[in-house]
């Protein structure tokens, strides 16, 4: 049998990420300043970033597909390491666990993120998947001498393990009926064999769904998501509440529009309910929670549900609203959690709610980061959260979906009482105690970065729109 | 595409008056906080620049058309169609130079009552005042939204920061009305949107002809958002809390500009762009415009709090003013214009009033006053001014709108132009007993002791009284800015939907 060598270069950012993340991981043994270490992962990602342009293609017999919309997802994750470093540098010296292996995991659970979003096949899809998934597993416990980060590992194991079974379960279900685990063979063989309505092909898209919904935090698979986002590291939080998310949602739209497309009348009456408890559970007991972590764990559950509105519309649009949700949901979102991590201090955690009383007395800058970055979570223009949501909107209306669209934006009112809760404690209420906070330079750099996202993007949305757009094919 | 006027002043007037400010607040920023004064004079001076610069729009405009004028068009976000298109028209254009000068007076107004957080205080004023003047001049239904939007973050700062004891409360309640109202007219943008071949372009829209559910149903969608703003009755129950928390200058920007978007909204898009749901639905928006008349002066009978008094006022005076709007004739419809403009001056001008007065005694409370005309008779004089233009007195503006109104209201109903009459014997009750209880009858030793208004404080209410003359006198100064707009909407709302499909009809014969 002759071997042919496949062609490589798709392959390359994944290659060259796969170097890099062990250079910096071996790294550690002989470089002693972690801050060093820290640069070098962010060197690394950006110098990953550069391949993306010319790796455009299919290779491995389309397990491996490299195309814009791969490559927009793994601009996010790039954008996701670059912010969570950035955040993390005096952060995780504050917790005592200034260690080198913590960038180590980052890049390694990123290199799955890309794996994901690059899948074609639905073991290659589950490769990845547990690549990130493990890593993520560890920077959720990374602070081992405190129980909640403990908890927060273990629950998100457990229950993330629960959901690799389902999608195991899923895949071979889908391999058993059509002999394929390739995406684009499974669509014609469902066409070409007319197994539209097949009771067992419905079942394993069903399982397919319950393990993404797991990955993006949808209701009712969200329950480990407060307990996870509470008790990790806060910049691991903010990590994990876009890089994961977004990976999901890289897998669920190659699957479900490409894979499982000739039955989106089975898939659509099923995540339609899931979007609206996502919606609706996640925004309403965000309003009861008071310490900032859990409120922003589920104000994070609800951006998923109006995000699966994209997802139902089917369309091309819709999909490309989904991107252009997570690119703005990660500015937004680790901006939020970067001003967090800024309250906490030697022997002080605030995040509590009230730790954020008077806060625009004692650190107006800082509030007033804060407010818009709330303000656009809520979703009102001029900010970047504002654009995202109109374009979610817009092409779930644009599907059919009016009356989907109408619940989303009722929750999505609901949810500015929670996050005007904050702005409320900022600016509205007189600090009790003088709250200090941790700066430093790459914190402020992260600041800005965010900052200058939400604002830009709220204000001239065209690039990433028309990059989103472009990006389908 | 119809017919516009583009600017021909030599500069972008309509985005100067709308980022100068803007522009403002972000060099305030530069100002250390501990200066204070500087920062107050330059939020002055910039509030003035802008009045003057949108003086030539006062002077420049053409009367003599209904179409579009001063009109910038840039490509905003081409992938979805959406420009930055600006424009004014008869409707719009006195709004646009009421927000310009209302500003100056909520400056002059603030100067010493604000003593905390001063700088972010004038940041928040002058970006309410870009996001208010932007709302009036845009001509794309998304940058429209953008700016009704943009603005409630400055505001729920203003009452919430600043406001009265009660004001976390009065903010969170006037954010939330407005956000799920503006929402749901968000959905219906969209569905307008998608349904006209995916264009944002106002004027383009109202030339157009929707199938009669379709504009049911926007109309509704448009209704929750502009009749939150309006307050229309049973929706107002925000407003008397927002009034009566907020800092007089958030009370003044509320009576006179911001509440009138609400209406502006019915004027500029409700009408022209869904006429056929508009005229059907004319019942039930004069009962709702009776309703608010009646009930509205009803409840300041009953108000001790001079704030609230003056709020429930408001919700009776737009009461009249969406009574006008959907009487659906000419005189209707500029009575109720104008009355809008008239209610900004005259209300704005009573808040305006009362800060003074509150600034001295720290109370609202109306049994704490008494015999204030023998203390400040300077004041009170110009107080009786107000009240007997917000009476509507002949002679002063609030007679020509309310006038306008109940003859346009006449003709479209007879008993509402009856009932809506009674309302105005109503306000004559409840504000002469007001100015009874408060100038009048023993002097509250509370009071004793007070000076009379300095010479800032007569510049800030010296405006509003010779607008309250000069419209009363001499209306057509400004009547005349909207007859042919008001003409052309009228037009648009009793034919539209009737040449559309008989043309279409047409082509679709020829066809076959």
């Amino acid at each position: 049998m002759q071997f042919m060598m496949p062609d490589l270069s798709p392959l390359r950012p994944e290659i060259i990420m796969t170097v890099l993340s062990m250079a910096v991981l071996l790294s550690d043994l002989v470089i002693k300043r972690k801050e060093t270490i820290a640069l070098l992962s962010i060197v690394s990602v950006v110098a990953v970033a550069f391949t993306f342009k010319d790796s455009l293609g299919i290779t491995f017999n389309g397990m491996f597909i490299s195309d814009g919309y791969s490559t927009f997802f793994k601009l996010i994750f790039v954008l996701n390491v670059i912010l969570t470093v950035l955040i993390s540098i005096k952060y995780i010296g504050i917790e005592k666990v200034n260690f080198g292996e913590y960038y180590g995991l980052i890049l390694f659970s990123t290199l799955g993120m890309m794996i994901m979003a690059s899948a074609g096949d639905l073991i290659v899809l589950y490769l990845g998947l547990e690549l990130m998934a493990l890593s993520t597993y560890i920077l959720a416990g990374f602070i081992r001498y405190d129980v909640k980060s403990n908890e927060a590992a273990i629950k998100y194991f457990l229950l993330g393990a629960f959901a690799s079974a389902f999608l195991l379960y899923g895949t071979s279900l889908i391999y058993g009926l059509t002999g394929t685990t390739n995406l684009r063979a499974i669509a014609d063989y469902i066409t070409q064999h007319g197994l539209a309505g097949n009771p067992a092909l419905t079942l394993a898209m069903v399982f397919l769904v319950v393990a993404f919904s797991f990955k993006i935090a949808a209701v009712p698979f969200h329950m480990w998501t407060p307990d996870a986002y509470e008790g990790a590291p806060t910049s691991i939080t903010a990590f994990m509440s876009v890089g994961p998310k977004a990976a999901g949602f890289a897998v669920m739209g190659r699957v479900l529009l490409y894979a499982l497309y000739p039955i989106k009348p089975q898939w659509t009456p099923v995540l339609i309910p899931i979007a609206i408890l996502t919606m609706g559970v996640g925004n309403i007991v965000a309003i009861s929670q008071t310490n900032i972590k859990r409120m922003l764990a589920y104000s994070s559950i609800a951006h998923a549900g109006y995000a699966l509105l994209g997802i139902i519309a089917g369309t091309a649009d819709g999909l490309a609203s989904v991107m252009n949700y997570m690119m703005i949901y990660a500015f937004m979102n680790i901006g939020a959690f970067a001003v967090i991590i800024m309250l906490r201090t030697e022997g002080f955690k605030g995040d509590n709610i009230t730790d954020y009383e008077g806060l625009s007395k004692t650190h107006p800058l800082i509030a007033a980061f804060m407010l818009v970055f709330m303000f656009s979570l809520t979703g009102i223009p001029p900010t970047a959260g504002f654009m995202g949501k109109f374009y979610l909107f817009m092409s779930a209306i644009n599907a059919g979906y009016t009356w989907v669209v109408v619940i989303a934006v009722i929750f999505s009112a609901i949810s500015a009482y929670f996050y005007l809760r904050i702005v409320m404690y900022m600016y509205m209420k007189e600090p009790k105690e003088t709250v200090a906070i941790t700066t430093s330079p790459s914190m402020g750099l992260a600041l800005a970065i965010t900052l200058a996202g939400v604002i830009l993007i709220g204000v001239l949305p065209a690039p990433v729109v028309n990059l989103a757009r472009i990006a389908f094919p | 595409m119809e017919q516009v006027m583009t600017n021909s002043l030599g500069f972008p007037i309509l985005s100067t008056l709308i980022f100068l400010p803007v522009a403002g607040a972000a060099l305030l920023l530069l100002i250390p906080r501990s200066r204070e004064g500087l920062i107050r004079v330059f939020t002055l001076l910039i509030s003035v620049i802008t009045f003057i610069i949108s003086l030539p729009l006062f002077t420049q405009f053409d009367k003599s058309t209904h179409i579009m004028q001063f009109v910038e068009r840039r490509q905003w976000i081409p992938a979805w169609n959406i420009n930055y298109s600006l424009g004014l028209d008869g409707i719009s254009i006195l709004f646009v130079l009421l927000s310009t000068l209302v500003i100056i007076l909520c400056v002059l107004i603030s100067w010493n009552a604000i003593k905390t957080k001063t700088k972010e205080f004038y940041i928040a004023l002058l970006i309410v005042e870009g996001a208010m003047i932007g709302v009036f001049c845009a001509l794309d239904f998304f940058l429209f939204y953008i700016f009704w939007e943009a603005m409630l973050i400055p505001m729920y700062l203003l009452i919430g920061v600043w406001g009265g004891p009660n004001r976390v409360y009065a903010a969170v309640k006037f954010f939330l009305y407005t956000l799920v109202g503006s929402v749901l007219m968000l959905v219906g943008i969209i569905v307008l949107y998608l349904y006209s071949g995916k264009t944002f372009d106002i004027i383009e829209l109202s030339n157009r002809v929707y199938p009669y559910g379709m504009q049911l149903w926007l109309f509704w969608a448009f209704f929750a958002a502009f009749a939150v703003k309006v307050p229309m009755f049973p929706v107002h129950t925000w407003l008397p809390d927002a009034h009566t928390e907020a800092p007089t200058a958030g009370s003044v920007i509320l009576a006179a500009v911001l509440i009138k978007m609400g209406a502006y909204g019915f004027l500029r898009f409700s009408l022209p762009i869904l006429p056929e749901a508009s005229r059907a639905m004319t019942p039930a928006m004069m009962v709702l415009s009776v309703v608010a008349i009646i009930y509205g002066g009803v409840i300041c009978l009953a108000q001790t709090d001079l704030k609230r008094l003056i709020a429930y006022s408001s919700v009776s005076h737009m009461g009249f003013v969406t009574l006008g709007i959907f009487a659906l004739n000419i005189q209707g419809l500029e009575g109720g214009i104008l009355q809008m403009v008239n209610h900004g001056i005259v209300t704005g001008a009573l808040f305006l009033s009362v800060g003074i007065i509150y600034d001295r005694t720290h109370t609202r409370q109306i049994a704490d006053y008494g015999g204030v005309a023998s203390v400040m008779p300077l004041y009170a004089s110009l107080f009786s001014v107000f009240t007997l233009a917000s009476i509507g007195l002949p002679s002063t503006n609030g007679f020509i709108g309310e006038f306008l109104i109940i003859l346009g209201g006449f003709t479209a109903n007879q008993w509402a132009g009856v009932l809506a009459a009674t309302g105005i014997i109503i306000g004559a009750g409840y504000m002469l007993w007001l100015y009874q209880r408060v100038f009048f009858m023993e002097t509250n030793p509370k009071v004793a002791a007070l000076h009379d208004m300095d010479m800032r404080e007569i510049i800030t209410l010296l405006p509003m009284v010779v607008l309250i003359f000069w419209i009363g006198i001499y209306p057509d100064t400004f009547l005349g800015f909207m007859h042919k707009s008001v003409e052309h909407l009228i037009d648009r709302v009793n034919t539209g939907g009737v040449h559309g499909p008989t043309i279409a009809r047409t082509i679709i014969g020829v066809m076959k």
